[in-house]
């Protein structure tokens, strides 16, 4: 009865220390999220969207330029970085599957997916900053693109590889060429996976600040220009809050939860798209 | 009775494993064929050369002849889109496309021919019909080809292989996931099918190559030990070994 009682007793402090663990895990993310809402809400408005980043002094002024710059950016990223990550990702899965390249290319894929993002910005700064002379939201958007490539990469052949090999099997049977399986059957049953992939990139390069800093820099003013300077909440954040006029702190704490609501967003969209999947 | 395909001599490799030792089988036209044997004998084997789904793979390969209307589809000039688009095969586990039931077949269907949509809805009533799917499906050609039932989903996907009009179908353990009533419509059909189709079935059940072949081959270990009228292989097997396995002694 003793062992009994003592193994009792270790799985009750076991079971504390596991719990205990977790609670300081994910406490952290309750403490941002209460700190963001905290500083952010109160200055948070209708001009916060439509009025420019202010410089120094003034009382009023909003995140239009920095809003739409991140907007912008992680579109043309997405755009770019998509589809080569899509195409990519179809390649290792299902016509270079058994190619002796293919380990290599994901463990090159795998390398690129962990670099540190300022690596990339740097590399961005230096094949077209550096030729261009000047910074612009099109490097920018490049930069973001080569993040999410891998990511993409990733996810897409994690979800091809997912699809039976029954199907690709079947409709092979039926005199399918190679492109009409992967289109019409393999794309169709890994296409939320895919999405979701997609929709995670997204999310990592919205708030990214690292590979922006020397290639689209910050602009104060609004631009919709490819080719010049463009601000992104990120940048402006992290500009912001190093000032010493309380503003612009203000609206550095208001860019922090409008960004940070956006990735949740995606994560939390993200999440529902690939449950829907296992519903269906 | 002609030969529609002439296996001669057909060797096949797994790396460099020999997966079948040499065999010689006729599969004669509007016949059904049944392959049994116990695992690993080579019988599935034996029917993804037919198609040439081996050549999916890496590091498989064919050796030998399967004449098919007396032309050798091992050539490696064979257009295997073409030739699977004649030579069907539905596997074992029903494999319906995660698309509506309709798209299932028509899919298939608009990639050889240009059709009309009535046409299309023609051919598709068509192909369920003769799969005798139609009157359980008739009313939902647009639900999700996955939430019918397994044996629904099995028919489907012979309404499938049979809507591109092949020549010869292969199923490869079509029932062992089904149950008994979706295992005797799936009989019924195929012995329907034979009319139009040329037939070849590997199966584990002996009964179920009794009841709907014409000609069995008994396999063992990558080899054909016996090939001949399913009535004579079940009552007067030649070879030993062939009779031991139908009387269940071993496999």
């Amino acid at each position: 009865m003793s062992l009994y009682a003592s193994r009792r007793r270790s799985n009750f402090v076991a079971m504390t220390l596991c719990l205990l663990a977790t609670f300081i895990g994910i406490v952290w993310l309750f403490l941002i999220l209460f700190s963001l809402f905290w500083n952010g809400v109160p200055h948070l408005s209708l001009s916060t969207f439509v009025e420019m980043t202010p410089p120094p002094g003034e009382t009023s002024g909003g995140l239009a330029n920095a809003i739409f710059g991140t907007v912008l950016m992680t579109f043309i990223g997405v755009g770019v970085g998509a589809p080569i990550g899509v195409l990519a990702g179809t390649y290792l899965a299902e016509y270079g599957r058994y190619s002796k390249a293919t380990p290599t290319i994901r463990f090159i894929n795998d390398i690129l997916l962990s670099a540190p993002s300022i690596i990339i910005g740097l590399f961005i700064y230096g094949v077209i900053v550096v030729p261009m002379k000047h910074f612009s939201a099109l490097a920018g958007a490049l930069a973001l693109a080569v993040i999410v490539i891998p990511v993409v990469v990733r996810t897409t052949e994690d979800m091809l590889l997912l699809v039976p090999n029954t199907l690709r099997e079947a409709a092979s049977a039926m005199g399918l060429p190679r492109a009409h399986v992967v289109w019409h059957v393999a794309y169709r049953a890994a296409r939320t996976g895919i999405l979701t992939g997609i929709l995670l990139g997204v999310a990592r390069i919205a708030g990214e600040t690292a590979p922006l800093l020397f290639t689209a820099f910050s602009n104060n003013f609004w631009s919709a220009s490819l080719l010049k300077p463009i601000a992104s909440l990120p940048t402006t954040i992290n500009s912001f809050i190093n000032t010493p006029d309380a503003n612009m702190k203000q609206l550095a704490w208001t860019g922090a939860l409008i960004v940070t609501l956006a990735v949740l967003g995606l994560n939390i969209a993200a999440r529902i798209l690939s449950a829907s999947k296992k519903q269906s | 009775m002609t030969e529609k395909i002439s296996i001669r001599d057909l060797k096949f490799y797994y790396g460099t494993s020999l997966a079948l030792k040499g065999i010689s089988i006729p599969l004669y036209a509007n016949k059904v064929t049944a392959f049994i044997g116990p695992s690993g004998c080579g019988k599935s084997t034996l029917l993804r050369v037919l198609n040439r789904m081996y050549d999916l793979y890496p590091n498989q390969h064919a050796e030998g002849q399967v004449l098919f209307d007396g032309r050798n589809i091992l050539d490696p000039d064979v257009d295997l889109n073409l030739l699977r688009a004649r030579i069907g095969m539905v596997f074992q586990k029903p494999t319906p496309f995660p698309m509506t039931i309709y798209d299932n077949i028509a899919f298939g269907l608009k990639l050889y021919e240009t059709l009309s949509k009535s046409e299309l809805d023609g051919r598709v009533e068509d192909a369920l019909k003769r799969a005798a799917l139609w009157s359980e499906v008739k009313d939902k050609l647009n639900a999700n080809g996955l939430s019918l039932s397994g044996g629904q989903q099995q028919r489907l996907c012979i309404a499938r292989t049979v809507a591109i009009k092949p020549e010869v179908i292969l199923f490869d353990e079509p029932c062992s996931a089904l149950d008994p009533i979706s295992t005797a419509k799936i009989e019924e059909l195929i012995d329907e099918l034979k009319h139009d189709y040329t037939i070849a079935i590997v199966t584990h059940n002996m009964q179920q190559a009794a009841r709907v072949s014409e000609h069995t081959a008994f396999m063992y270990l990558g080899e054909l030990v016996e090939f001949g009228e399913t009535s004579k292989i079940f009552t007067a097997p030649r070879d030993s070994r062939t009779q031991d396995y139908i009387t269940g002694r071993f496999g």
